[in-house]
């Protein structure tokens, strides 16, 4: 405990990567990785859900859940939490700010299912962070996310300019290769910062 | 009991919120939808394009019910209806993307919207109508005959289709119209049953004569050119067979004014339906010829007509089709195997009329 929020934040970017060390979120990292540009769309779309969902978690867990011993109860209300945050999220974007609401897209909707945000959530229920540990701790778990996707994606478009993979292997197969090889990379940063 | 309680709350005010949300945020007034820049439709938004295409009585064929499955509700929006989605995107080829065809029901109708929906559409109209005759042709393929409610009378060209809506279900599936458009308050299909089929497992297991039905129509491109004077070539197989019999019934009544080969294709004898009707039509007009073709014939079959695949059939039969136009109807893979051999006869391609099924 004690740990300063902004080496969580670091932490949740590199050596505790949400994708790629906890290999969390991978559907829509597989999905949604073919064009550097959805990708990045998802990562912040993600990025905003994720910091938004662990702002009312918090305070829910520890003011309402806790008090009451209804921590067992947490999974189901951090998954419902997500679930109408995303809708409200879509219906303020599509009220207030169109031009983004149509460059988000599907990627909104798309979100609600994505595991790396209930991670998130319970995470800072089971490390027990302050706060201000969890809004740094969300932010760098979906920058980290974003990072991720987009390496991801921009190896797949530099892999369409060679082609030549082998049948088998295509789409999925090769992105969870590449996931492969960087969540490699990545653990070797572990160790460099600790977490908990 | 403290634990039910507080969840309890919290999901009665994270409901609550979300209602507030929805009346508030959620409201986006009159929108116009202009149709072909002349019909204009006054609507209350926030729904799909397709949802109130239907209940102005507009019918685009969908077989999913809006569900971006199917891509069959194409139409060209012009104005107002935003980036096309990922759902269409493998539906909507680069050509169309261009004119802006869109799949009516994943545009969200949110301000006023200019599309254009092809004329032959806008002739489809709801059909209420009552299941009259059951008939068993084949192992697998009924003929299912409806009776229009009373006052109603259907106008289509012959080798057009309906949509069947699937009772419980905002479903469709297509069906070609079987019988001929001079019988004007009455529609044959003839249905396969497909194994897995929503549709046609409902037609052949559950649906009984007298029950109510609903369907739209007609839609399609593929029907008879009557302004034609050319042979007519029909390959079909299966329940391909409907919309082939609607022409030649059409013809018929006309007294056949033009030649007519029809290339049937099946696997065995207990496949081949409706032959003595066609071997009738054959006798009384000369210029009209039936020819099954098996490609598997039982032992039993003492089969001694043509054998072969269809296409093989044709091409054996025709040498020389350049004074003829085709009309297919059948699988795909039949469709495009039957698309080179006529070509290769000297068939133009314009006038290789077909429908995929």
């Amino acid at each position: 405990m004690g740990l300063h929020p902004l080496s969580i934040f670091i932490a949740a970017i590199f050596t505790h990567n949400i994708a790629l060390t906890y290999l969390l979120g991978m559907c829509p990292l597989l999905a949604m990785s073919r064009q550097l540009q959805t990708g990045v769309g998802m990562g912040v779309a993600v990025t905003l859900v994720m910091l938004i969902t662990a702002l009312i978690n918090w305070p829910l867990y520890h003011f309402v859940l806790v008090p009451t011993n209804s921590e067992i109860m947490s999974y189901l209300i951090f998954i419902i939490v997500i679930a109408s945050a995303v809708q409200l999220l879509e219906m303020i974007m599509e009220k207030f700010f169109p031009p983004l609401h149509s460059s988000f897209g599907i990627f909104l909707p798309l979100i609600t299912v994505n595991c790396a945000i209930l991670a998130v959530s319970l995470f800072m229920m089971l490390r027990e962070y302050t706060f201000l540990q969890t809004v740094f701790f969300a932010l760098g778990s979906g920058l980290g996310w974003t990072v991720a996707i987009a390496l991801i994606s921009a190896i797949r478009e530099k892999l369409v300019l060679i082609g030549d993979i082998p049948g088998g292997l295509r789409w999925a197969g090769i992105t969870m290769v590449i996931a492969g090889i960087i969540s490699l990379a990545f653990m070797g940063f572990s160790g460099m910062v600790s977490i908990q | 009991m403290i634990t039910i309680l507080v969840i309890n709350l919290l999901l009665l005010i994270i409901g609550f919120i979300l209602l507030i949300a929805e009346k508030f945020l959620i409201s986006y007034g009159e929108c116009t939808i202009t149709i072909n820049k002349e019909k204009k439709l006054k609507v209350l938004g926030g729904d799909n394009l397709l949802t109130y295409l239907n209940t102005h009585k507009i019918f685009i064929p969908s077989a999913c019910g809006g569900k971006a499955t199917c891509g069959f509700c194409k139409v060209k929006v012009i104005e107002g209806g935003g980036n096309i989605l990922p759902t269409e995107e493998v539906f909507i080829t680069s050509a169309e993307k261009r004119e802006g065809v869109r799949l009516a029901c994943q545009v969200k109708v949110s301000r006023d919207l200019d599309i254009e929906i092809p004329e032959y559409l806008l002739g489809a109209e709801e059909f209420q109508a009552r299941v009259e005759r059951i008939q068993i042709l084949t192992h697998d393929i009924k003929l299912i005959r409806m009776r229009i409610e009373e006052g109603k009378t259907i106008n289509f060209k012959p080798g057009q289709y309906i949509q069947f809506k699937i009772p419980g279900t905002e479903e469709y599936r297509a069906y070609s119209i079987a019988s001929p458009p001079y019988i004007r308050d009455k529609v044959e299909l003839i249905v396969r049953l497909v194994p897995g089929g929503l549709c046609s497992t409902y037609i052949h297991k559950v649906l009984e004569e007298g029950d109510p039905v609903i369907f739209t129509g007609p839609f399609g491109d593929f029907y008879l050119r009557e302004d034609s004077k050319k042979d007519i070539i029909a390959i079909g197989g299966g329940c391909g067979m409907a919309p082939i019999r609607s022409i030649l019934y059409y013809l018929a009544r006309k007294g056949m004014p033009r030649r007519f080969l029809y290339f049937f294709g099946a696997r065995a004898v207990r496949d081949l339906f409706f032959t003595e009707e066609l071997r009738e039509l054959e006798k009384k007009f000369p210029q009209f010829k039936y020819i099954p073709a098996l490609s598997d014939p039982l032992p039993q079959d003492h089969w001694e007509g043509e054998v072969g695949l269809i296409t093989e059939v044709v091409d054996r039969y025709i040498q020389d089709a350049r004074n003829a136009e085709a009309y297919l109807c059948g699988p795909p893979p039949m469709i495009d195997a039957a698309i080179r051999v006529l070509t290769r006869k000297g068939l133009r391609e314009e006038e290789i009329y077909f429908d995929k099924f």
